[in-house]
């Protein structure tokens, strides 16, 4: 069982829909939103926040830095 | 070191080089050239950087010595280069980026004889190229034009005074026969570099790092995409064009107060007209002397007001007539203009040009 | 919707750097240049030097770079990035001077800047994004162009009897005397990212220190130019581009150890 939990906010406005954040998931949990922000891309989203253990490689990759991750202990 | 006056006999070009250290240049960086290599020469020799500070750099190019004076005088230091003729065309690149960032820099300018590699021989055929400028878009570069050792070195302490108080790049336009003559000249004291904190208080604009945390970051930047907000910066820098205009333009008249003919000349043409003046003025002859001491701006009204007076004016110049067009726009078909002038590195004597304007009156 | 009660300030593992600010970046979607940015603030905030920092912007897609990161910043003309820098870094000796610019400028229009900026050892960073392509005029063949890569310059693919062969202008900059680190890194995966940080930390630390000059190279992606998805543009770069610009260093002469 992984020790933490996490969760992450996404700037929606700011993300460009490249879909980086969601191939480097390594637990799959983001995926593109069906609506469109005002720049009319479709934003990253992570449905399901319970299973995000915060380890932070979507932040990292999101090249416009629209992932703040937080994480806390278990 | 010394904190008095020095005098010393000197090239042009070795003035320049003392005179940049003594009025408290940061730094200078340039390319070798003939005729203006005494300038990195003596600078090299004098090693500034162990008793003012001073950077000095041989660089890989003239298109490397304007962008380092770019950089430099935008982080709000001093700087400046030197080159000559086909060294100034490189540097076109970059002074208009210098022009509308508003960036101080000096550039000395030691004319040869052109188009092209041309020769190393003395002459002026670079008006267009310092007053008209190559690089693109609607920009000026104040131009100062010395006509002996001592105004060369003169000079380089008026344009640092010039480029800071206007932020803008600053030429002084010698040439072969000024930079290679050698001639009594008086050094002033040494002015000291300015502290960091006296450059972040003087130059709030610079990008230099210094107080970034009470402050928003200084970028220097010629772009704009804003079609409409470049048209905005263009007329900032136009309307500080019109206040350079009023308030900067010199000129050195010389028995022109009753002459019945002037010559109009500038840098080592009028040196040599000088010498005309003072013949034929001995011979009874009204003749004076007007010389542009900046090229740009113009001494337009200058030349309107003798123009409305005089019964006629000769140019002369070491090209084919580039100051020419000048005056004769400045003074209005007031009154009949002519010219003398030599190019391609041939300089004039005063006995010709006695000669030719003697001929002159003659036919008046 | 337990998550929710973590979002507290202290539990952020992860944001954007202080000094990334909030303007939009006019990067395409997925683009290197917005990781490396990203990377560059983080590493000044967290070695302080905001207040002694100069950066240079390249002509290019980089061009911008002083919208999004809060230093002072000087937009150079085409290639001419490492001349301002020598410059800069003389008048400025204790400040961090580094620049910022792309294959066509830096391995280009900017080759003679360049080659001998790193070779007199002026401490210096340059940081190379290399995408094998013209990003900002349209996707024209760079110096960097792989061997029968399409671009819109060589629609047919690059050959070398017309357009010659990519330069791998790292590798020249490895046998300068005045360059203590080249490196070549990637921002394709979250391993590569971690990687090139540490590299532009190295860098940035030599150029403080006074070592010589610092070049680390990124090979990076062009989703618009080579007309791909950003995720297939990092497959395309692990495929293609990373066996003609192997990763690593090309030269280390300081001991970190």
């Amino acid at each position: 069982m992984a020790k933490y939990r996490g969760v992450i906010e996404v700037d929606t406005e700011r993300c460009k829909g490249c879909n980086l954040c969601a191939v480097a998931c390594p637990l799959h949990l983001i995926e593109l939103s069906t609506r469109v922000n005002h720049h009319g891309y479709n934003y990253a989203v992570q449905p399901d926040q319970t299973q995000c253990n915060g380890c932070s490689t979507c932040g990292i990759v999101c090249p416009d830095g629209c992932i703040t991750v937080y994480r806390a202990e278990k | 070191m010394q904190t008095d006056n020095e005098t010393l006999l000197l090239k042009g070009n070795e003035a320049i080089a003392h005179a940049a250290i003594r009025y408290g240049f940061d730094g200078f960086f340039g390319y070798p050239i003939t005729p203006q290599s005494e300038i990195l020469e003596t600078l090299s020799l004098l090693r500034p950087w162990e008793t003012t500070g001073m950077v000095v750099l041989q660089s890989e190019s003239e298109v490397a010595s304007i962008n380092m004076i770019y950089a430099g005088g935008s982080s709000g230091k001093c700087v400046l280069t030197s080159s000559s003729s086909i060294g100034i065309s490189l540097m076109q690149e970059v002074i208009p980026y210098m022009a509308i960032c508003e960036i101080p820099g000096l550039i000395v300018s030691v004319q040869r004889g052109g188009p092209g590699l041309g020769t190393i021989q003395p002459s002026q055929s670079d008006y267009y190229q310092a007053v008209y400028g190559g690089g693109n878009g609607d920009y000026h570069v104040l131009v100062l034009a010395p006509s002996s050792v001592q105004e060369s070195c003169d000079m380089v302490g008026l344009a640092k005074e010039l480029m800071m108080k206007w932020r803008t790049p600053v030429m002084i336009l010698s040439d072969g026969s000024i930079g290679q003559m050698m001639e009594k000249c008086v050094l002033p004291p040494y002015t000291p570099r300015r502290t960091d904190e006296e450059i972040r208080r003087e130059c709030p604009w610079a990008t230099n790092g210094l107080g970034l945390k009470g402050r928003k970051p200084n970028v220097s930047t010629s772009l704009e995409l804003d079609q409409n907000l470049m048209e905005q910066r263009n007329h900032a820098l136009q309307a500080k064009y019109m206040r350079i205009k009023q308030e900067e333009v010199r000129a050195e008249h010389y028995m022109t107060e009753d002459a019945e003919l002037v010559i109009v000349a500038f840098g080592s043409a009028a040196r040599v007209a000088m010498g005309t003046v003072d013949e034929m003025r001995e011979h009874g002859h009204r003749i004076g002397l007007l010389r542009p001491i900046t090229l740009w701006p113009f001494p337009d009204q200058d030349i309107l007001t003798l123009a409305s007076r005089v019964k006629q004016m000769v140019v002369v110049e070491l090209n084919e007539g580039q100051m020419l067009r000048d005056v004769e726009w400045a003074a209005r078909f007031r009154c009949p203009i002519s010219f003398i002038g030599h190019c391609g590195g041939v300089t004039i004597t005063p006995d010709e040009i006695t000669h030719k304007v003697g001929a002159l009156l003659s036919q008046g | 919707m337990e998550s929710i009660n973590i979002k507290s300030p202290q539990n952020i593992v992860y944001a954007k750097p202080r000094l990334m600010n909030d303007t939009n970046m006019h990067y395409c979607p997925g683009c290197g240049h917005s990781v490396v940015h990203k990377l560059v603030a983080e590493i000044l905030d967290e070695m302080g030097v905001e207040e002694k920092t100069i950066g240079i912007c390249p002509v290019g897609c980089a061009v911008f770079a002083y919208r999004y990161v809060d230093i002072d910043w000087i937009e150079a003309a085409h290639g001419r990035a490492p001349a301002c820098a020598s410059a800069l870094k003389r008048l400025w000796p204790d400040h961090l001077i580094f620049t910022y610019q792309g294959d066509g400028d830096l391995a280009c229009i900017g080759t003679a800047e360049t080659i001998q900026t790193l070779n007199r050892g002026d401490s210096i960073t340059i940081i190379f994004i290399n995408n094998a392509i013209y990003g900002m005029t349209g996707g024209q063949m760079a110096p960097t162009t792989l061997m029968g890569m399409k671009t819109s310059t060589c629609p047919y693919g690059r050959q070398a009897d017309l357009h010659g062969f990519p330069l791998k202008i790292s590798d020249i900059a490895a046998t300068l005397e005045g360059t203590c680190y080249v490196t070549r890194q990637a921002v394709n995966t979250v391993g590569n990212i971690r990687r090139a940080r540490k590299a532009i930390r190295q860098a940035f630390e030599n150029s403080m220190q006074g070592r010589g000059s610092s070049l680390v190279e990124i090979v990076s992606t062009c989703s618009a130019g080579w007309k791909m998805t950003p995720d297939q543009s990092n497959q395309w770069l692990a495929d293609n581009m990373l066996p003609y610009y192997p990763l690593g260093d090309l030269k280390n002469t300081v001991d970190n150890k």
